[in-house]
């Protein structure tokens, strides 16, 4: 696969997210936030995490603006892949380019830990290695992850298996970890190519570290 | 012109940071306190002297950047 990754003013998580994909044999590609093109050989464009412009006004709100995310949408429209993890999810939201939004967590606190997450759907590009209600283990790290949309718009997720993946404890019973609608961690537009999630597979690689289960999160899009 | 934007999250959107400090102000005694919502302000100076010109702009910015309008409503005064 040949991997887009994006860098914005403030990025900070693309060199662990180059080397997560280049782990798993995957060419990777940084692309700087004022390029204007999407090589037509990439698979996947992810926009990883980090404080793009300081998270000034609302996490992702000005970065959606950059020349990129213009040719990010073209892309995505004519049937593209997009992962945005964490500050990418935030950026999509922003962008519209996924529903709902994400607010500062309700215990105000930056959280950054091992979560447990429990897989929601797994009729998707991204999520297709993992059982559906398997548990996976990855780290959180964020201070606006408050997944918040309005019950229509909720519904409307769960018809179309738009929920990916939900903060749960070690059964797979969801938890309250930032206050989001149901514990809902990631979820994917209703055409199932734009993916975006709150918490880090890129950094779940090694045993060391505490958990290898990012790897058949990341692996997913190879099929 | 100026324009003074009051941007806030919508009623029903829980506002943690508002019930924080409603728990802290509770907390210090003041009684009687009934809602605490935090939002921000923005304020902007425009270069045109016309009003409605100035309110559509802003409309606009608001629509486009400074508020989102999935979890939060704005106001704008024009003076």
């Amino acid at each position: 696969m040949n991997v887009a990754i994006l860098r914005f003013l403030g990025t900070n998580c693309e060199f662990d997210t180059q080397y997560a994909f280049e782990k798993l044999g995957h060419k990777t590609q940084i692309i700087w936030h004022e390029e204007h093109s999407i090589g037509e050989d990439i698979d996947l464009v992810v926009i990883p995490g980090g404080f793009s412009y300081g998270d000034y006004l609302r996490s992702g709100s000005i970065a959606r603006f950059s020349p990129i995310m213009k040719s990010v949408k073209v892309y995505a429209e004519n049937g593209g892949k997009v992962l945005g993890i964490c500050n990418g999810f935030q950026i999509l939201t922003e962008a519209g380019m996924l529903d709902g939004a994400l607010k500062r967590n309700n215990n105000l606190h930056f959280i950054s830990k091992y979560q447990h997450l429990s897989v929601v759907n797994n009729d998707n590009a991204f999520l297709n290695k993992c059982e559906k209600g398997e548990v996976l283990n990855i780290p959180i790290a964020h201070a606006d992850g408050n997944f918040y949309i309005d019950d229509d718009g909720f519904k409307e997720l769960e018809e179309n298996n738009q929920i990916l993946l939900r903060y749960s404890d070690k059964s797979g019973n969801p938890v309250v970890v930032n206050g989001s609608v149901t514990s809902i961690a990631g979820i994917c537009n209703k055409e199932k190519n734009i993916f975006g999630l709150m918490p880090h597979p890129e950094r779940a690689l090694e045993s060391i570290l505490g958990s290898i289960d990012g790897i058949k999160m990341l692996q997913g899009f190879e099929a | 012109m100026r324009a003074v934007v009051n941007v806030f999250l919508k009623d029903g959107v829980l506002d943690p940071q508002g019930k924080a400090s409603h728990h802290a102000l509770d907390s210090l005694g003041f009684e009687g306190v009934a809602d605490v919502r935090i939002g921000k302000q923005i304020i902007i100076k425009l270069e045109t002297n016309d009003r409605d010109e100035a309110q559509k702009e802003v409309e606009q910015m608001c629509e486009t950047l400074l508020a989102n309008t999935v979890i939060e409503d704005y106001t704008i005064e024009i003076d």
